[in-house]
């Protein structure tokens, strides 16, 4: 049996605008090293919320919660910053890259944060990161010119600068074709198969969850 | 490089016309306070340095003008005493022991010089012209320490005074109306009635129509003997100080231990000084208008930038950007584009300080300068660049915080 990577007790999370209203109903969960995990569920099952706690980015709930044997409940926000900045990588519905930046910038600056590489170490990991992600011959590209799947795809390999613990999808192939989901799709196998890389993802797509190592289903704040 | 600074950077250079505009308001504003400010001390130089040419640091003389009380007041002090027609005692001028004043002065190490004169209403008699004036007794060599008489001579010499027993330096103006020159014999008539005859030996300008219309220098002896007085007597005593922006006090410090009048420079042309205090508060409140107005720009641009960049805070706080990495990025910008307008602010109003130093300025008989008197105080270009990077800091700041505050949960979702 591999080691919990990420674990939590009794999380319970509340919406106090316009009404009390209760999303997460006292959450257990364990996730294990090199787990690529699905959560899944209806539009306000909370399943988005419960990602965004797990990846420490909403800090206002009940109850605990342990990433690598580390408390998470209680600290600064500025701790938890540099936290997210070193072990865990984001992958969204959409790109979010910084339009102005290549792809190569935008997948350097999470490390250039971090500033635990000098500069030129960063560049050639960076170079890694895109050529695992078939993208390294756009990587002088502004990032803005690229098309939504080599975008997407920067924004994995970003996700990837730091080798975080975990890495977070939210609906990371909501917004792509079937061509481009099946490729980000085999990244994340490949990643999680080859490199041992944790990976949460929230999804709509059925056939995404269905091919994933656990699925996590939701439903009125509550894992089924 | 910072990551942070790359950030700031990149994001004011994908918009280099924004970014340019945002500086311009800034060069504008610090432009014309350098200018202002540059035009108005370089008129509050001006105006200072002449009321210096006809003033001491401190004068020291005997003030009668003060109300006497009456003999009733002082054997029946709390009683009312009615007394009519009271005048004025014919008290003596003369500052008891003035020489021995001014050694003691002299002694004192923030006084630089004390010269001794002796003032009198003259005519100046010169063929059939009679001219109203004042004669100066001094010592020549003393006055020259406080007045830089030596500089101001535009014939003859001081040292021909001291040679001769009657000579006479005369006002430039004074002598263009008595058409007098070098050599020539002027008869002086004193209100006493005596005359005396004196010998043109130099002519001085001071470049102040009311000085050098009206005022010869004399030997203090000469003088004294023109009024029938002992060697002793001197009506005033003109002192120069190491500083004479702290005159005020030490005059007062003076006047209690003497007894007699010490009247700082300030003091004594008061009015010509007052517009001064009204030129620096149009100065500044023109100048910070112009910049409150430049913060304003700078808000606006910052929050428009701000609004068009809530996805990039929102992916750079998710991936490990604190709230104070983000604000530092926008404070950056804001302060790269407060550093730059102000440096370009210091060169447009440099540039047009000096255009304006070459404005033709005719001062006419009362001022002897042909073009505007502008500052180049290094001063007021430090004052310019900290005053344009304060307004763009504070104009910086809230929009700088308020995308600290993003929550990124709120945008990542929104969309």
């Amino acid at each position: 049996m591999k080691q919990i990577l990420l674990k939590t007790e009794g999380i319970s999370k509340y919406f106090h605008d316009p009404q009390t209203f209760q999303v997460l109903k006292s959450i257990d969960l364990e996730v294990r090293r090199g787990e690529f995990l699905s959560l899944v569920g209806k539009s306000g099952s909370g399943k988005s919320t419960l990602m965004y706690l797990l990846s420490t980015m909403d800090m206002d709930f009940e109850g605990k919660l342990q990433i690598n044997n580390i408390e998470l409940t209680g600290k600064k926000p500025d701790y938890l910053a540099r936290f997210r900045n070193e072990h865990i990588g984001f992958v969204f519905q959409f790109h979010f890259l910084l339009p102005e930046f290549t792809a190569l910038e935008n997948v350097m600056i999470p490390a250039l944060k971090l500033a635990k590489f000098p500069e030129s170490e960063i560049k050639k990991r960076a170079m890694e990161k895109l050529d695992i992600l078939g993208i390294a011959d756009q990587a002088d590209k502004v990032s803005s010119k690229l098309s939504g799947g080599q975008q997407q795809r920067v924004a994995i390999a970003r996700a990837l600068i730091n080798n975080p613990l975990l890495i977070m999808g939210d609906e990371p192939t909501g917004n792509l074709d079937s061509v481009n989901s099946k490729i980000v799709f085999d990244t994340f196998r490949k990643l999680t198969q080859e490199l041992g890389q944790t990976i949460i993802a929230v999804t709509h797509d059925d056939d995404f969850a269905a091919k994933t190592d656990r699925i996590i289903e939701m439903k009125d704040g509550r894992i089924l | 490089m910072n990551v942070n600074f790359k950030i700031a950077k990149t994001h004011l250079l994908a918009k280099p016309k924004q970014t340019l505009v945002a500086m311009l308001g800034v060069t504008f504003g610090i432009g014309m306070f350098i200018t202002m400010v540059s035009l108005m001390t370089g008129l509050n130089n001006f105006t200072e340095d002449l009321t210096k040419i006809a003033s001491a640091d401190i004068r020291m003389y005997k003030d009668i003008t003060e109300p006497r009380p009456t003999l009733l007041d002082k054997i029946n002090p709390k009683a009312v005493n009615l007394v009519h027609s009271v005048k004025p005692k014919n008290e003596s001028e003369k500052i008891r022991n003035a020489l021995q004043i001014a050694d003691l002065l002299r002694r004192d190490p923030e006084i630089l010089g004390v010269a001794p004169r002796l003032t009198s209403q003259v005519f100046y008699n010169f063929g059939p012209v009679k001219l109203n004036g004042s004669v100066a007794g001094v010592d020549i060599l003393e006055e020259d320490k406080l007045f830089d008489l030596n500089s101001k001579m535009k014939e003859g010499s001081l040292s021909a005074l001291m040679t001769t027993s009657n000579g006479l330096i005369i006002g430039s103006g004074l002598a263009k109306k008595l058409s007098a020159k070098l050599g020539d014999l002027l008869i002086l008539t004193t209100p006493q009635g005596i005359t005396y005859s004196m010998k043109v030996v130099g002519v001085f300008q001071l470049g102040l129509g009311e000085i050098d219309n009206v005022r010869s220098y004399a030997n203090l002896a000469t003088v004294q003997k023109l009024l029938g007085k002992d060697a002793g007597y001197i009506t005033d005593l003109n002192i120069k100080t190491t500083n004479y922006r702290e005159a005020r006090g030490k005059a007062e410090k003076i006047q209690a231990m003497y007894g007699y009048k010490a009247e700082d420079w300030e003091t004594a042309n008061s009015t010509l000084l007052a517009g001064a205090i009204i030129r620096d508060i149009m100065t500044y409140s023109v100048s910070i208008t112009l910049l409150i107005v430049a913060g304003f720009g700078i808000y606006n641009i910052l929050n428009m930038t701000i609004y068009s960049k809530m996805k990039d805070i929102a992916i750079l706080k998710a991936t490990g950007f604190a709230a104070k990495d983000v604000t530092g990025i926008f404070m950056t910008q804001s302060l790269i584009i407060g550093l730059f307008g102000s440096l370009m602010g210091l060169v447009v109003g440099y540039i047009l300080s000096l255009l304006l130093a070459q404005v033709p300025f005719d001062g006419g008989d009362l001022l002897s300068i042909d073009a505007l008197p502008i500052s180049f105080d290094p001063k007021f270009y430090l004052i310019g660049i900290v005053f344009g990077v304060a307004t763009t800091a504070v104009a910086g700041w809230m929009p700088a915080r308020k995308a600290g505050k993003i929550d990124p949960i709120e945008i990542i979702r929104g969309i």
